[in-house]
Parts: structure tokens; sequence; C-alpha cells
């Protein structure tokens, strides 16, 4: 699992690639908490568009960083094209809390 | 349609193993010539029940997790077992958004996972002895997709 971040304002823009599940998203979750929380930042966006894989411990992951984001009134954001992570997105109701975008633009813009 | 075939795989419950299961499982049923979307739904339901085996079966302790395969006809069934503490409340354990480790962030949708990408799913498990997940999947014949 490799993933890059960013910061952009008070954005962490968290880009994802390869397969999230219950043995990578554990580093993923304290390596974008420790970003998060040392910068002071409000909101972070999920790219997820370089994923090939990614299961409920995915989901996990982000009602967990969204849950964090309100806390400190702001928002997550998910960046997603691929139709198989987005029915899991959607299997799990997260997309009634939670806005899906095309593009890290198209999210900001928000 | 494809001859009766099966296979068996054991392995450590450790978490780096589970894109391997899953990988090995998505392999073995290729044989059916799946589409990308029927192979997307085996591995997603291979790696909930493997991780369930790890997190809450053995609790992050050392055991074997058993993977079995068995390809009939145009349907695969995928058995996945473990020697660990079994669950006291199958139907607690099955209900969305139940988890009993939520402090790990768990989603709590592992089975509601495996039961929606998988046409059956049969829990069996025994305090103190272990689970045994059995799914089963229909791949659409060839026909059928045209």
């Amino acid at each position: 699992m490799e993933f890059s971040m960013d910061i952009l304002k008070n954005y962490l823009i968290v880009k994802l690639k390869g397969e999230l599940d219950h043995h990578t998203s554990e580093d993923v979750r304290k390596k974008i908490d420790q970003q998060y929380y040392n910068n002071n930042l409000m909101n972070i966006i999920l790219d997820l568009r370089g994923l090939s894989f990614m299961d409920s411990s995915g989901i996990g992951l982000i009602i967990g960083r969204y849950r964090n984001c309100k806390e400190r009134k702001g928002r997550v954001f998910i960046v997603s094209t691929n139709p198989y992570i987005d029915r899991i997105l959607k299997m799990s109701g997260l997309l009634k809390i939670i806005n899906i975008y095309s593009s890290i633009d198209e999210a900001i813009k928000d | 349609m494809v001859e009766r075939n099966y296979m068996k795989l054991e392995f450590l419950s450790k978490s780096n193993n589970e894109s391997f299961a899953r990988v090995v499982v998505a392999a073995f049923a290729s044989q059916l010539d799946p589409t990308i979307e029927e192979l997307s739904d085996i591995k997603t339901a291979v790696s909930e029940a493997v991780t369930n085996a790890i997190i809450h079966g053995y609790e992050y302790g050392e055991g074997l997790v058993i993977v079995e395969a068995v390809i009939e006809k145009d349907k695969i069934e995928i058995i996945i077992g473990d020697n660990g503490k079994g669950i006291e409340d199958i139907d607690k354990a099955m209900e969305p958004f139940y988890t009993s480790k939520p402090d790990l962030e768990r989603s709590g949708m592992g089975f509601t996972v495996m039961e929606t990408f998988m046409d059956e799913l049969i829990v069996e498990s025994h305090i103190g002895k272990g689970t045994k997940v059995k799914m089963t999947k229909t791949f659409k014949s060839l026909s059928d997709r045209e």
C-alpha cells in the first residue's frame, strides 16, 4: 500500500494506492491522524482513485476520520471513480453522510 | 461448464495473509471465467471472512486459518474456518454495523458484505472450538452475459 499526503489550506489530501484492507488500513489510519492533528487541520479529502481493492476495513477507516473531522467542525470528502469501490461505499450507507467527487478540485470547490 | 475441482489452503493468522488468501481464491475461481465484478465480489467476501478469523477468532493471537473452495458446474463454494474462540451470538454478530470491537474502528459490516456479494452465507460456530463460514456464488453463464 502506497499513499501520499499533502496539505492545502486546512485540508489534508490523502491519495491512496493499492489495496486497502485490515492489514494496510491500520498504518494509514495512524499516519493520517498524525498529520491531521499535528498540523491542526479541519478537513480530509480521501482520494480512492488509485485503489484496486477495498473491503469493510476501508469503511471503518472512513467512518473514523469522519468522526474526527466532525468533532472539529470539519468534513470528509471522498474522491472515487471506481465502480467496485463505489459499490461497497454505497452498501455501507456512508454516502448518506459523505459526498463523493470525481476529482480533488471538485471536492475543494464544494 | 467446469469439471469439479477442490483446493485447500492453510496459513497463520497474520494480517498480511489477507491479501494472499483473496488472491489465491480469486485465481482458483478464474476457472469459472468470472466477470471482473464477480471476481471482485469473491475477493471482498474472502477478505472479510479471513479478517474476522484473525481479529475475532484468534484475537490477534497465533492460529491457523483454513480456506477451502469447491468448484462444481457454474458454482463456487468457499469455506473459511478457524479454531479460535467462536461466536457467542451469531445473529447479533451478523447484524449490520454491530461490532464487538468498536475501539478498533471496525465498521461492523463484514457479514453484511459477505451476504451481499455472495449468493448464500452460512455461519457455524462453537464456543472455544472455532467458526466456519460457508459461502456460495453461482456465476452467470457466458450465454447469459450476452
